[in-house]
């Protein structure tokens, strides 16, 4: 994978932010090597020679130097202020109350809730759900403008995505909103950037951006419930998971399990990881993670379940086959 | 039944541990003279630096490297609670307090604090703060949720041991503490001047400690305030933060940061105080433009009270205050530039002696500079909507903080430490101390700018194995060990500098100021029997101009 920097911008947000970046260094590396040769000078040629007890010059000051000192700065701030809210309104538009969320981002402790809502506007309504829901990886559209709603469903987190530009905190009991423009399909990694507890560090967030007609296949097919289990293996994996908690937690359309409280199970099989990118999506992974989440994940909200091995293959091959 | 101890009134300015015929140990637990009280701080804050430099190192090495299992998830957020915490208020703080409450009174030609027993009081609440806070890792663990400890984060449903509550109760011991020696360095300057010392011939190391004590005294009540409701929410199931019962979770960020911001140039302010006497004294010039050294004080001081909310870009407050915030806190790098460029103008022309002290002080210049240049970078709130958060953001505060308030205590500390101790610290393995810190910071520091640009965000017990994290990340650690590896050289120099350090007598440094007018160094348990008055901003140099010196300095005055 390549370097994924803020230097390397691939969203119209993202490059109007860098641009004023950009501006801002040159200046800062002026003054910077300004207070650099100053240093150096003064310290070079005003050295006290050996055996020179003599004071320094009676100096206690020079009113125009003083001048010099606040109106330059004063200059040069007012300029990067007038940037700063030029780039401010490019980057970050007020919303129109009418305008519907293109995507819905909720945090949790310690994963990403994503859900779509599909309104007229969006191709197939009719045999679509209103929402498509996941978690985690976050397809998107490139070449439009985004508007993303950021809630949080616990503490405050942070969405940042730094080739897609602007941060923005998830809090609780407030909505947020982002707008996002990428100009380009392809990977961009990112990650919670606001201290949310235990397993902060492993609340990365994997944006794939899509060309709009891939986007669209894309959400349809997750617009689809889960697929019935294939194979025996996998529908006493799908019993286990309607009879032993799991569903509790966790939602896969299609079947009675509804619950909220975890990540959209529907069309698991499809992400390439786990546990926002801790582990990649396998049998293996999934077998380990429900036999010992608190020693992969420590403090993540999914208990440790006293399933048999048996069970345990069964159930991680019925999530696997969820595609 | 039982012996009664008699509590010994101080016999010497500087006592021993000793704890036989009571004497010794006890001196320094009942003391008041602020000689005693000023070292006792200043020693509390070395014992923290080491504690929290040893957590820093901790997580350091859990850093090392991708994917490391090293730290627990849990024990690693502790201890960067802790680091921060422990370095903000156990470190800073009674260093900023020790060099005041010593000097102050030598400064201004006074014999004591206002207040004695209120800067005894204030000192042990200090300490015992400081002692509550790490007290919480022996009753079920440390606090968790970072130094300025987010809401809802920090409330009893998400961080269920006593860590926090200990948190909340340490603080406010020691919040408690400082707001008592603030007002008695108010008052103290305000009213034990020797005759002649207007306020504009105050040293101006006096100038910026009583600046910043209505900065402190403004400040810590918004955090006491914020302290108790978070125990409220906690002990009594409130709700002022928590958004289920209806509470907001900004509301906590509102009244941290109203005191955090404040509390950064509350940290910082004494540290400038120090440089610009160090700059005079080692420049051998008066401080250029004193009114405006002295004014930018007032300005930052005012300014960085409506500055709050530039922590804040983030958490969408919209435009206006966006805008509104931003402004301010470009507008507070105006009079700090002011002050560098003082410094800058204070040593031209001089004849500048390349002491430890003036080392650092030197290095500031720089190294403050990198760190208020991304500090203007953040004030310009969309590239804080990029880096803040990250490392960029973690390198940006230790340029202030270790290039500007740490390396400010070291040279007040080589400076200082002839009077306080009447040894000097050995110069020559003082400038390796120097050299090692200063590559170590940098080392440890620099490259971390470049990992906030590469999206590391800050506050992760570890990282995927990236492009380029690894190597930055062990570059880092390696060189925060260098860092470690000084503190622990310095510790070594003090130690034997306390033992055969060469005697500095009185006034080592041929300086400007009245402390260097006591007879001896230490200073006698009473200052100054008499001084004339002042006439200057440079009183003591004056006096030694005018051969009126009032405590002629005799080869027989060797000090102690």
């Amino acid at each position: 994978m390549f370097l994924q920097a803020v230097e390397d911008p691939q969203s119209f947000q993202a490059e109007h932010i860098n641009r004023l970046f950009n501006q801002f260094n040159i200046a800062a590396a002026c003054i910077l090597l300004l207070v650099v040769f100053l240093v150096i000078y003064v310290t070079t040629k005003y050295r006290r020679r050996h055996g020179d007890d003599s004071e320094g010059a009676p100096i206690e000051g020079n009113r125009r130097v003083e001048i010099l000192m606040i109106g330059f700065p004063t200059v040069l701030l007012a300029w990067f202020f007038y940037k700063t809210l030029a780039v401010s309104s490019a980057v970050m538009p007020p919303v129109n109350p009418t305008r519907q969320p293109d995507i819905i981002i909720t945090g949790h402790q310690f994963w990403w809730e994503v859900s779509y809502p599909r309104n007229a506007g969006t191709p197939n309504p009719a045999n679509s759900p209103n929402y498509v829901i996941t978690a985690n990886e976050v397809h998107l559209p490139v070449g439009r403008p985004l508007l993303m709603e950021l809630r949080s469903a616990d503490v405050i987190h942070d969405w940042w995505v730094p080739q897609l530009g602007n941060k923005m905190d998830l809090v609780p009991g407030n909505k947020n909103y982002l707008w996002l423009n990428i100009r380009r399909p392809g990977d961009y990694i990112g990650a919670c950037s606001e201290f949310c507890g235990q397993q902060h560090a492993w609340m990365r967030i994997h944006v794939v951006a899509q060309e709009p007609a891939d986007f669209a296949r894309w959400l349809d097919s997750n617009a689809r419930n889960a697929n019935p289990p294939a194979d025996a293996l996998a529908r006493a994996g799908e019993t286990l998971f309607q009879t032993r908690t799991c569903a509790g937690c966790h939602r896969i359309r299609g079947t009675p399990a509804d619950g909220a409280a975890g990540p959209d199970l529907t069309h698991v099989g499809n992400r390439s990881t786990i546990l926002t990118g801790l582990l990649s999506t396998n049998e293996e992974n999934l077998a380990s993670w429900i036999d010992h989440p608190q020693e992969i994940k420590q403090g993540s909200y999914m208990p440790s379940f006293m399933f048999s091995k048996d069970s345990i293959k069964a159930i991680a091959h019925y999530l696997e086959q969820l595609k | 039944m039982g012996t009664t101890i008699k509590i010994p009134e101080p016999s010497a300015p500087f006592p021993g541990l000793g704890v036989e015929n009571a004497q010794g140990l006890l001196q320094w637990i009942s003391a008041v003279d602020h000689k005693i009280i000023g070292v006792m701080y200043l020693l509390t804050s070395v014992v923290f630096l080491v504690l929290g430099g040893v957590l820093a190192l901790l997580m350091r090495v859990q850093l090392a490297i991708p994917m490391n299992h090293f730290l627990h998830p849990e024990v690693f957020n502790q201890f960067f609670t802790m680091h921060g915490t422990t370095m903000i208020f156990f470190v800073a703080m009674p260093a900023i307090f020790g060099f005041a409450v010593y000097f102050i009174p030598l400064m201004i030609g006074a014999n004591e604090m206002a207040f004695p027993r209120l800067n005894a009081f204030g000192f042990w609440l200090t300490f015992f703060g400081g002692l509550l806070l790490y007290f919480s890792f022996v009753a079920g663990g440390a606090p968790d949720a970072g130094w300025f400890n987010y809401a809802p984060l920090n409330e009893r449903n998400y961080s269920y041991n006593h860590g926090i509550d200990y948190f909340a109760i340490g603080l406010l011991v020691s919040g408690i503490g400082s707001v008592a020696t603030s007002i008695n360095i108010i008052v103290t300057v305000l009213h034990y001047r020797v005759p002649g010392m207007a306020l504009n011939k105050l040293p101006l190391f006096v100038w910026m400690i009583f600046v910043n004590s209505f900065l402190l005294l403004a400040a810590f009540p918004a955090l006491n305030a914020a302290l108790a409701e978070l125990l409220l929410d906690r002990e009594l199931n409130a709700h002022f933060f928590n958004t289920a019962g209806g509470g907001s979770a900004l509301l906590w960020q509102h009244l941290f940061w109203i005191f955090g911001h404040p509390e950064v140039y509350i940290v910082i302010l004494p540290a400038f105080a120090i440089y610009s006497e160090v700059f005079q004294v080692f420049s051998r010039k008066p401080i250029f433009g004193y009114a405006f050294v002295a004014a930018s004080s007032v300005a930052i001081a005012l300014l960085s009270f409506g500055v709050w909310a530039h922590h804040m870009f983030a958490v969408g407050l919209g435009d206006t205050v966006n805008s509104f915030f931003g402004a301010s806190s470009m507008l507070i790098a105006i009079p700090t530039g002011v002050k560098i460029f003082n410094w800058i103008a204070t040593m031209w022309g001089g004849k500048i002696h390349f002491s430890v002290a003036m080392l650092f002080a030197i290095s500031f210049l720089i190294e403050f500079t990198i760190g208020g240049l991304t500090g203007v970078a953040f004030a310009m709130f969309p590239i804080d909507w990029q880096l803040t958060d990250t490392y960029y953001v973690v390198a940006h505060m230790h340029y202030v903080f270790i290039g500007g308030v740490i390396s400010g205590m070291l040279a007040g500390l080589f400076y200082w430490f002839p009077k306080i101790t009447g040894k000097y610290l050995d110069e020559k393995a003082g400038k390796w101390f120097f050299w090692l810190f200063v590559i170590g910071f940098n080392g440890t520091f620099l490259i971390q700018h470049v990992l906030g640009m590469i999206g590391m965000p800050r506050r992760v017990y570890t990282y995927p194995n990236l492009p380029w994290y690894g190597v930055l990340n062990f570059t880092s650690t390696f060189f925060a060990f260098v860092m470690g590896f000084s503190i622990l050289l310095l510790v070594f120099i003090m130690r034997r500098a306390m033992r055969h350090g060469t005697p500095a007598g009185p006034d080592p440094w041929n300086a400007y100021t009245l402390e260097w007018a006591t007879r001896t160094s230490p200073p006698p348990l009473k200052n100054f029997e008499d001084l004339p008055a002042v006439t200057s901003r440079r009183a003591w140099w004056d006096m030694k101009q005018q051969a009126v010196n009032p405590h002629p300095q005799t080869k027989n005055d060797d000090p102690i």
